[in-house]
């Protein structure tokens, strides 16, 4: 049975990948606006929005006008969640009659959908209404996954162009991101879902009678439809309170394989594609290379652990071959649940199939490095922007340890681009530790908030999953936090709206810089960036920058949690 | 900035037209050709409607129980316990669990109980058991119901469903289908 669960592990990995590899090639084309499969479908309406709108979609933008048309359109994303959440009780399609959010609950909720975080202090079942779901949180999922792949655009434009200014026109990135690749494969995965159980339906919630006589009700809704973008985004937000441990979000172990394979497949192919659009196809598998070690360095201890189950229980002497299944779902088993929750914190999703909260201690500990580290695979989009950062870093570094110049795609990494990329890098940690410590601070001099679920170290370790989430944009979370308060509502919007667009500042900069460069022909005194040595290097600079700030904090968490067994 | 404002407000529009209205509606209406046409499961009992795929509490001794719930097994909601793993307060939940089973079931051995039978569900609504979890319980049911405790290991044979395809993830038991086969078994 235990042989079962781990081929159906490993099956959903080379699945991801199998068909990441030609959907990156098909990216490739959307982006350099060569004859692809879907012109003929989507061409024409292309157009029709672009004329109805405004815009000419072939004019060339530099670098800082990308950056105010991303900012701007995300401004009236953010404006119009507010109003659909604030004032979803009197708006129609609420059969359930939910009541409004409060203004604080809101401001988080708006905030963290438009940034692709997810963050939900709410309970779909109960805190949101069908029109809200609809019109407000999954268009949200659908527009914040086609603005981090439209900025992953502009930069590998970038760093094909030898020596340019203009790069693209953002509306034409970020649309076809969402016409070509995003609304199709959701059609595709809404559909398996909803052969399999998942439901899609208008009517409110039913109410029945068990066996036994109990009268319950049955929340319902159209699930299938927002599940589907929830993971091809890397969303994450659930339908349900429980997420994807929900048995109507997902019913089976096909579905859960559907909804992994959906999560991985565009931070997967983002990959690839930069390798195909720059030609460069050995960088792309020196990339994926660095981040797939990363990944399973933290999801097979995982797995291990989960399967193992808690030594606590052990000693009570019941039989614990299923593993730690405090929290998880019996279709799903400890095997593809440990597994989903480092995939689920790598990549920027933070659905879950299984409580964190109650996993053990040290596995914990990895989905916060999962976070913390923020590289490996990544959101869509965004994860190749981080790890392009990390990139920068890595080329400098490198550069001086063997006295080369820093060149990167035939561009000089100089002082400038060096600044910023550092202060991307530091600026996730700050955010992480101040956050958590205020927190830290805040409960123990007002003990009566009753903010945690568990005491000692795993208490301290909810906060810190928090902010790490907050900081992270992935949107998981140790749920045993009541955090539906003014204090977590509002300190982790305003760390969620740091975290998302510095780092996509910090990157578009760096590459509308680079282009602007004179572009240096690669010669033998050039520093090569794609084979196997610079990729310890750049693992190297993440292991550092990442796992040794952070060790203080996952020492007062996690690692004392264990060492209390 | 102000010249970006009006071309964004207007894609917006057009964009939920498109990506949340046309979506959904096409999903709606294809949603109408899957079996259950756009609803959960259900099967139809004595004259009511059942969720095949949510939990129910069952408390009486000639039922399987399902998996302890942290939502009352009410679907109107959904959540786990989120309690951690060294966290005595759920520990010594944890240990209750396991002396009202022993209690329930004095046949069995502790060391033969499932840990999966007394902690509670990702969800509160898990609708399965593993087959293990099941076998345990069989000899409280077949006492409880004055059935052969062979035809209750049949009925959970019939009711396991392997492997998906044989090959991926772990094989589970239906609790409500079990349950319900349970009562047609004893009429």
């Amino acid at each position: 049975m235990m042989n079962t669960e781990l081929f159906g592990i490993v099956t959903m990995f080379m699945v991801a990948l199998l068909l990441a590899i030609p959907l990156g090639r098909y990216i490739a084309r959307v982006y350099s606006g060569e004859r692809s499969l879907l012109d003929l479908v989507m061409g024409p309406l292309e157009r029709l929005f672009f004329r109805a709108s405004g815009i000419d979609s072939k004019r060339e933008m530099d670098w800082k006008e990308h950056l105010k048309v991303l900012l701007t359109i995300n401004m009236v994303w953010f404006l119009w969640a507010m109003f659909v959440l604030t004032n979803q009780g009197w708006l129609p399609w609420n059969p359930d009659g939910n009541p409004s959010m409060s203004a604080d609950l809101a401001f988080n909720t708006a905030i963290s959908f438009v940034v692709n975080c997810n963050l939900q202090h709410y309970s779909g079942e109960s805190g949101a209404t069908y029109f809200s779901q609809i019109f407000g949180l999954m268009f949200l999922q659908f527009v914040s996954a086609g603005t981090g792949m439209a900025a992953a655009a502009m930069v590998f434009n970038a760093l094909k162009q030898r020596t340019a200014a203009k790069l693209g026109n953002f509306y034409d990135y970020f649309l076809k991101s969402m016409t070509r690749v995003l609304l199709p494969i959701s059609l595709v995965v809404a559909v398996l879902l909803m052969f399999n159980g998942t439901p899609q339906t208008v009517e409110g919630k039913d109410s029945i009678v068990t066996l036994q006589g109990d009268s319950v009700q049955v929340s319902r809704g159209p699930v299938a439809g927002f599940v589907a973008i929830k993971h091809l985004g890397t969303n994450g937000g659930g339908y349900y309170g429980a997420n994807s441990a929900h048995p109507l979000e997902n019913p089976s172990y096909f579905t859960n394989m559907v909804e992994m394979v959906a999560q991985l497949i565009i931070p997967f192919a983002m990959v690839f594609a930069l390798g195909f659009y720059l030609k460069r196809k050995r960088f792309a598998w020196m990339v994926f290379g660095v981040m797939t070690v990363g990944f399973l360095l933290l999801a097979v201890p995982n797995i291990i652990m989960e399967v193992n189950g808690n030594p606590n229980i052990t000693a009570m002497g019941i039989d614990q071959t299923t593993g730690a299944m405090e929290g998880k779902e019996v279709r799903f088993g400890a095997a593809a649940s440990g597994f989903w929750s480092i995939v689920t914190t790598v990549i920027s999703t933070g659905s879950v199939n299984a409580m964190h909260d109650s996993t053990m201690p040290l596995s914990g500990m990895n989905e916060l490095l999962a976070m913390m580290t923020n590289a490996f695979y990544g959101g869509a989009g965004v994860g190749i922007l981080n790890f392009f950062v990390f990139i920068v870093l890595a080329v400098f570094i490198s550069g001086l340890m063997v006295g080369r110049t820093p060149e990167f795609m035939g561009k000089k990494i100089e002082a400038r681009e060096m600044k910023i990329a550092m202060i991307i890098a530091l600026l996730h940690p700050f955010l992480i530790l101040t956050g958590t410590a205020l927190a830290a601070y805040g409960i123990t001099h007002t003990p009566d908030h009753a903010w945690l679920n568990n005491p000692g170290s795993h208490g301290f370790s909810e906060m810190l999953y928090e902010y790490t989430s907050a900081s992270a944009n992935n949107g998981s979370g140790f749920e045993g936090l009541g955090d539906n308060t003014p204090w977590w509502n509002i300190s982790t919007g305003i760390i969620l709206l740091l975290s998302r667009f510095l780092p996509i500042i910090g990157p578009l900069a760096i590459a509308g810089l680079l282009a602007q460069k004179k572009y240096i022909p690669e010669s033998a005194g050039t520093l090569k960036t794609d084979t196997g040595t610079f990729g310890v290097v750049v693992f190297a600079v993440i292991a550092i920058v990442a796992a040794l700030s952070f060790f203080p904090a996952l020492a007062l968490g996690p690692i004392a949690e264990y060492l209390s067994f | 900035m102000k010249q970006h404002l009006l071309p964004a407000i207007k894609l917006t529009l057009i964009c939920l037209i498109f990506f949340s209205g046309l979506y959904t509606v096409i999903l709606l209406g294809i949603a109408k050709l899957t079996p259950n046409g756009g609803n959960a499961g259900t099967v139809d009992h004595a004259g009511s409607t059942q969720y095949t795929n949510l939990a129910q509490s069952f408390t009486d001794d000639g039922y399987f129980w399902s998996r302890p719930s942290a939502v009352g097994y009410n679907a109107a909601g959904s959540a786990g316990s989120n309690k951690g793993p060294t966290n005595p307060d759920y520990l010594a939940t944890v240990q209750a669990r396991i002396d009202t089973f022993v209690v329930h079931n004095p046949s069995v051995q502790k060391a033969d109980i499932p840990s999966e039978l007394v902690t509670a569900s990702g969800s509160g609504l898990d609708p399965h058991l593993s087959v293990k979890a099941a076998n345990v319980q069989s000899q409280r049911i077949a006492l409880s119901r004055g059935l052969s405790q062979d035809v209750v290991h049949q009925l959970i044979i019939e009711h396991t469903d392997g492997p998906l395809l044989g090959l991926f993830g772990p094989a589970t038991v239906n609790v409500l289908e079990l349950n319900m086969a349970l009562d047609a078994a004893t009429k």
